[in-house]
């Protein structure tokens, strides 16, 4: 059990900036995702924590005990699960969950109890002695965390464990990692790309870009309140519309936000509602059976080419021609205000 | 009107073309050879005579009770094990050098490859100066350094001059073999490795544990190669001892050699040469066989 506190943390690789000045403090016993896009500098903040990668400059400290410079990565109490699983692949699955008690070395009969512990634990006991290939991609996941957990570690690094798993087994498997965790209550990072992993999973979320950190909170916080531009069209599919409108009650180079899901037709709305309505040229409709997506342009915007989307839920019936232009509407507490030259959030 | 094939589109005709001159190769060169060599053990022929008369068994029962046949097949086995041991011991921790970056390393990797591209006879030329009764530098080193009290006649002991030929072998058979373990290595995915890190693993377990076991079917090749190269090799003996003394070094190829060419009895010389096939063929068999298996284990 240990948190884990960051401090002004850079590694440079010659003139990448990998990770650039990120200060973040991860509590005890919750589940952090680092969310972000490749290059942003998420897997090398992971790699760091876990000791594979030594920091240019700044500190790590886990569970109070400074690790940063020369602790090794077995002196840290991590444990960590590789995008690929990295199984040995001689090895049966017995012998790749018992090889960290094997490292640590625990004696034949302690080995032997864990590991069939950890294995009852993801109900993978029938395969202790078979091999990695002959597992399916959801078994292997399975072992991989296994191995992870049987060494008891302050903290779990995962990188990306889900990203080859196929569609289906996803969500499952992201069910079960989030009641695993929960039950053992252990302090968790995880790094993904995937947003919809990142907000389903996450107690908190990190979004990171270019090596810094955006936005810490919870996933609410960073769906509904995001700091900036950027997190505003990085967090939610589709994106959230930016329409830059000149309207004279906002200082001007005001960027107006709004997700798409806010962005209905007039009519939907009751009658007392606080309405901002703009007049929607309808593109394109995507019928996505639980969803429509419609593509247009407001002819409010300053840039009146730039792609606005919406999202209706399925229960609204109304027909929307293409090439059209409608009333479409969204709610003025929907909407979030921004700098458009910094990007920053602007309190309206 | 279809266009006739022209003979770029018959991929069987141009495959049978193309492949004649290999072929035309292997069989004049070393198939034709090689069946008349095992014909030749089972006969009496010898040189200066075109009488060729069938001898059955006779010159393997002659050279199965003769000791210096004997000694020189004890020979033959404990130079390609020696030799093929320290290549593997060489190899690895080459490989391990080499992964590392360091300033000079392309030139480094170069001089490494120097033994296996300089021609045998060269190199044991050099050799036998080294292994000099009057100037060996191994022993003027040994002295300087005050190891060495009295002097090694490395040529003129049997026990040393086979440790000559063990050097001289391994040393020219383990720069191919780094180079096939560093290919090797770098196949090793990268976070398999460092699960093996982060899961508390130091050096030597992760060496013997994870690297070597995954490496495995690469040793083997390599290994094999240096079996087939080091027990069918002549010109290092040759130069190096020339079986001496008293014929206490002969290796097979060798003893073959005088047998057969400069003893004019070419049926024992070909029975000498073919003698180790059957056990190369099984130690081949069984390598690939190794090789085989660790691989489809090793899939991931």
């Amino acid at each position: 059990m240990a948190g884990i506190e960051i401090r002004s943390l850079r590694k440079h690789f010659g003139d990448l900036h990998a990770v650039d000045g990120v200060d973040l403090s991860i509590r005890d016993g919750e589940l952090l995702v680092l969310l972000g896009s490749s290059g942003s500098g998420k897997t090398t903040l992971l790699r760091m924590i876990a000791g594979l990668e030594r920091p240019t400059s700044g500190e790590i400290h886990i569970g109070g005990q400074r690790v940063d410079g020369d602790v090794p990565p077995r002196a840290r109490g991590i444990a960590m699960v590789f995008q690929s699983y990295a199984l040995y692949p001689h090895r049966t699955v017995f012998q790749n969950i018992g090889f960290p008690l094997e490292a640590a070395r625990l004696p034949r009969k302690q080995i032997d109890e864990k590991v069939r512990w950890a294995a009852d634990m993801f109900s993978i006991s029938r395969y202790l002695d078979r091999y990695p290939r002959q597992l399916s991609g959801g078994e292997r996941q399975r072992v991989a965390l296994c191995r992870a957990l049987v060494r008891d570690p302050k903290v779990f690094l995962l990188d990306e464990p889900l990203a080859n798993l196929d569609a289906k087994l996803r969500h499952t498997a992201r069910d079960d990692l989030k009641r695993f965790q929960r039950q053992i209550q252990t302090t968790t990072v995880y790094v993904t790309h995937d947003q919809v992993e990142a907000m389903g999973l996450g107690d908190r979320i990190v979004v990171m870009e270019r090596g810094k950190v955006r936005q810490v909170g919870t996933p609410q916080e960073v769906y509904e309140e995001p700091v900036d531009t950027f997190v505003a069209t990085f967090v939610g599919q589709p994106p959230m519309n930016l329409v830059e409108a000149s309207d004279p009650s906002l200082p001007p180079g005001t960027l107006m936000g709004f997700r798409p899901e806010q962005f209905l037709p007039r009519g939907v709305f009751g009658a007392g509602e606080d309405l901002r309505a703009f007049r929607f040229s309808v593109r394109r409709v995507e019928y996505l059976g639980s969803d429509r997506y419609v593509y247009g342009s407001v002819a409010e915007s300053s840039t009146p080419d730039a792609t606005i989307i919406a999202k209706l839920p399925g229960t609204i019936a109304l027909s929307i021609p293409e090439g059209q232009t409608q009333e479409f509407a969204v709610p003025r507490r929907a909407l979030r205000y921004f700098d458009a030259a910094t990007g920053l959030r602007r309190r309206a | 009107m279809i266009a006739r094939p022209s003979l770029a589109d018959r991929e069987d005709v141009l495959g049978g073309m193309m492949l004649a001159p290999a072929l035309a190769y292997v069989i004049l060169l070393v198939g034709v050879p090689f069946v008349f060599a095992i014909l030749l053990g089972f006969s009496n022929a010898t040189a200066g005579s075109l009488s060729f008369g069938w001898a059955g068994l006779d010159n393997y029962r002659a050279i199965l009770s003769d000791p210096i046949f004997l000694r020189a097949l004890r020979n033959s086995v404990v130079v390609t094990i020696g030799s093929q041991v320290l290549v593997v011991v060489l190899a690895t921790a080459a490989a391990q050098v080499f992964r590392a970056t360091f300033r000079g390393k392309s030139f480094a990797r170069f001089v490494l490859l120097l033994p296996w591209a300089v021609p045998v006879s060269l190199a044991a030329i050099a050799w036998t100066w080294i292994f000099d009764s009057t100037f060996s530098v191994i022993n003027w080193t040994l002295k300087a350094v005050g190891l060495l009290h009295g002097w090694l006649y490395w040529l003129g002991e049997p026990g040393l001059a086979l440790l000559a030929i063990i050097i001289v072998q391994a040393w020219r058979i383990f720069p191919f073999a780094t180079v096939i373990v560093l290919a090797g290595l770098s196949s090793i995915p990268q976070e398999v490795v460092e699960a093996a890190i982060v899961d508390g693993a130091g050096f030597w377990r992760r060496l013997f544990r994870v690297e070597l076991p995954l490496l495995l079917p690469v040793l083997a090749v390599a290994v094999l190669f240096g079996v087939v190269y080091t027990a069918t090799d002549l010109g290092v003996v040759y130069i190096l001892t020339g079986g001496g003394p008293a014929n206490t070094t002969h290796v097979l190829p060798t003893l073959a050699f005088q047998r057969g060419i400069l003893g004019a009895d070419l049926g024992q010389g070909a029975a000498i040469a073919v003698f180790l096939l059957p056990f190369l063929i099984v130690v081949a068999f069984g390598m690939l066989r190794l090789a085989h298996r660790t691989e489809v284990g090793g899939a991931r």
